[in-house]
């Protein structure tokens, strides 16, 4: 069974339902793969991915999540949308928890824990995120590059299924972005902790250079629509003056 | 969780009228006007309900989570409004009791102190007082606090997160407020009722705190505990929910913020006056 399978699918905006950002979209992902998808800023990368996610419905077209149609998504089919984690571009954290706080609360909301009961839990995933020195501190006074780490850690700690990272590298320094590309690929091939399954990953960038990966599959968004491109040795040869931007290589423009 | 708010929502999207230019008769604005007020009442019904639909269905669900954010609530609408609310209570002695036993007792005519008393404070300056200042203090609060993390897209991450927004943020709002408006009331009311007493004392009258309490408590009946509890936890739920709906109702910018919080507090004062007359209502026709 696909872990995502789209077929006719129309995206609207998240602010804006009745303006479409993608449409026509037939995508498979099967569990385990890891998925690129590319676009220029604006392009409509952050809704097409929380459609995704399942944070809203499609407009038009099936869309299957674990084989789950989206389009009766409610209350009773949270266990799915629990199968997902999802990490937002800039963290989006609570600004008025601790980053202890803001990665324990799914835990405990969803298994009604109280806090002590959860620290163990939540203490193994911030040690394994380096982020235990900075635990008791507030988002707003740690930097961007650990606000992204925190969000990870937030959307890991109930051990999705699959991952939906949005332009996760896009504010990285160089020592962060070396680090984020290690560890997805460690979740692609399955942690320990995580109970060994490879997780499907999906993570829309803006700069397609960082991704270069073998066992990666990529696909851009561009003009409202959704084109499948294949491996990196595919996106490396191919001719589209977008794909081109996304690898910063010079374009010949006419004037 | 996003489609109920946005049946809530959807149909109060007033930025439309609000964008559009000034109409050129007077009939014209009337009825813009009188468009957009039941666009909010709609809005705020449907957003009253969910939020009551939310109590009832999830009083069970991640108990270790909501209720200690209910105690934060009650802490942040009661207990830490106290200093302030003694204050007020001497204040509101001083200017209502003291200056009216003064009065009464210059004509002779003390034997009305209980009942003019209970009506004036107990009945309505007590409760709508303490639903101006908790509004005041707390409301404007709340809509910073929501449309902020609205703007930042916190809302967005409670619902990646599997976490009713709805639930998490505005549960613990509401009970948190009903619950500190009612016990405020209550400690205004005892404390104004002391404090006009203290004045008096230093003005004089000749009447002893026997007497002064007796005639309050004579004048009190088992209808004026239990509509004081009602219009409490009614000032306390209202409130609440005006400053929520107006936080969390729309996707808002970080610059819209400032302008939604004195629209809430003014629908917010609205709302209380209407709940005071519904009351008002209630004690005359018992």
């Amino acid at each position: 069974m696909a872990a995502i399978q789209m077929r006719g699918v129309k995206v609207g905006a998240m602010r804006d339902v009745s303006f479409t950002v993608v449409e026509q979209v037939d995508w498979s992902v099967a569990a385990g793969e890891f998925w690129v998808i590319a676009g220029q800023q604006h392009s409509g990368k952050s809704d097409f991915l929380m459609m995704t996610a399942g944070l809203m419905m499609p407009v038009q077209g099936s869309y299957k999540l674990f084989g789950t149609e989206t389009q009766s998504f409610g209350e009773a089919e949270l266990a799915e949308r629990l199968r997902v984690g999802f990490v937002f571009e800039g963290g989006q954290l609570f600004n008025r928890l601790t980053i202890r706080e803001n990665v324990a609360l799914p835990l405990q909301y969803h298994r009604d824990l109280p806090s002590a009961a959860a620290a163990q839990e939540v203490q193994t995933l911030l040690e394994l995120l380096e982020l235990t020195p900075l635990a008791d501190i507030t988002p707003p006074n740690i930097s961007d590059n650990w606000r992204q780490r925190a969000a990870l850690a937030r959307a890991l700690i109930l051990k999705p299924e699959m991952l939906l990272l949005d332009n996760p590298l896009g504010r990285l320094g160089g020592r962060h972005l070396h680090w984020w590309l290690q560890f997805l690929g460690r979740l692609g091939h399955g942690p320990e902790w995580c109970g060994g399954k490879p997780m499907t990953l999906v993570a829309t960038t803006d700069d397609l250079r960082p991704w270069q990966g073998a066992r990666r599959k990529f696909a851009l968004l561009r003009d409202k629509q959704f084109v499948p491109l294949g491996s990196w040795n595919d996106v490396a040869s191919a001719g589209d003056p977008v794909v081109k931007e996304l690898l910063a290589v010079p374009v010949e423009t006419t004037m | 969780m996003r489609e109920h708010l946005a049946k809530a929502f959807e149909l109060t999207d007033t930025q439309l009228f609000r964008r559009a230019p000034l109409p050129k008769s007077y009939t014209d604005f009337l009825g813009r006007k009188l468009f957009l007020l039941l666009l909010t009442l709609q809005g705020l019904v449907a957003f009253a309900l969910i939020t009551l639909g939310v109590i009832l269905r999830k009083s069970g669900v991640a108990r270790n989570v909501i209720r200690p954010r209910i105690r934060q609530e009650i802490a942040r609408a009661g207990v830490a409004l106290l200093p302030m609310f003694l204050f007020v209570a001497l204040a509101l002695g001083f200017l209502v009791i003291g200056q009216t036993v003064s009065a009464l007792a210059k004509v002779g005519a003390t034997r009305y102190l209980g009942s003019t008393m209970v009506i004036v404070i107990v009945r309505e300056l007590g409760p709508l007082l303490a639903a101006m200042l908790v509004l005041a203090r707390v409301g404007t609060a709340h809509v910073i606090e929501l449309g902020t993390a609205r703007a930042l897209g916190e809302v967005e991450a409670l619902e990646a997160l599997g976490i009713d927004p709805v639930h998490y943020l505005i549960v613990p709002r509401v009970i948190g407020m009903a619950a500190g408006v009612f016990a405020l009331t209550v400690y205004l009311i005892i404390g104004a009722l002391g404090s006009g007493y203290l004045w008096a004392f230093l003005q004089d009258v000749p009447l002893t705190p026997g007497d002064y309490f007796k005639q309050i408590t004579e004048a009190l009946n088992w209808l004026d505990f239990a509509l004081l509890a009602l219009k409490t936890v009614a000032f306390g739920f209202f409130i609440a929910i005006v400053t929520c709906y107006h936080g969390l109702g729309q996707p808002l910018r970080l610059e819209d913020v400032s302008r939604v919080a004195v629209r809430a507090v003014t629908q917010g004062v609205i709302v209380c006056v209407l709940v005071d007359a519904l009351f008002i209502v209630l004690y005359l026709l018992t």
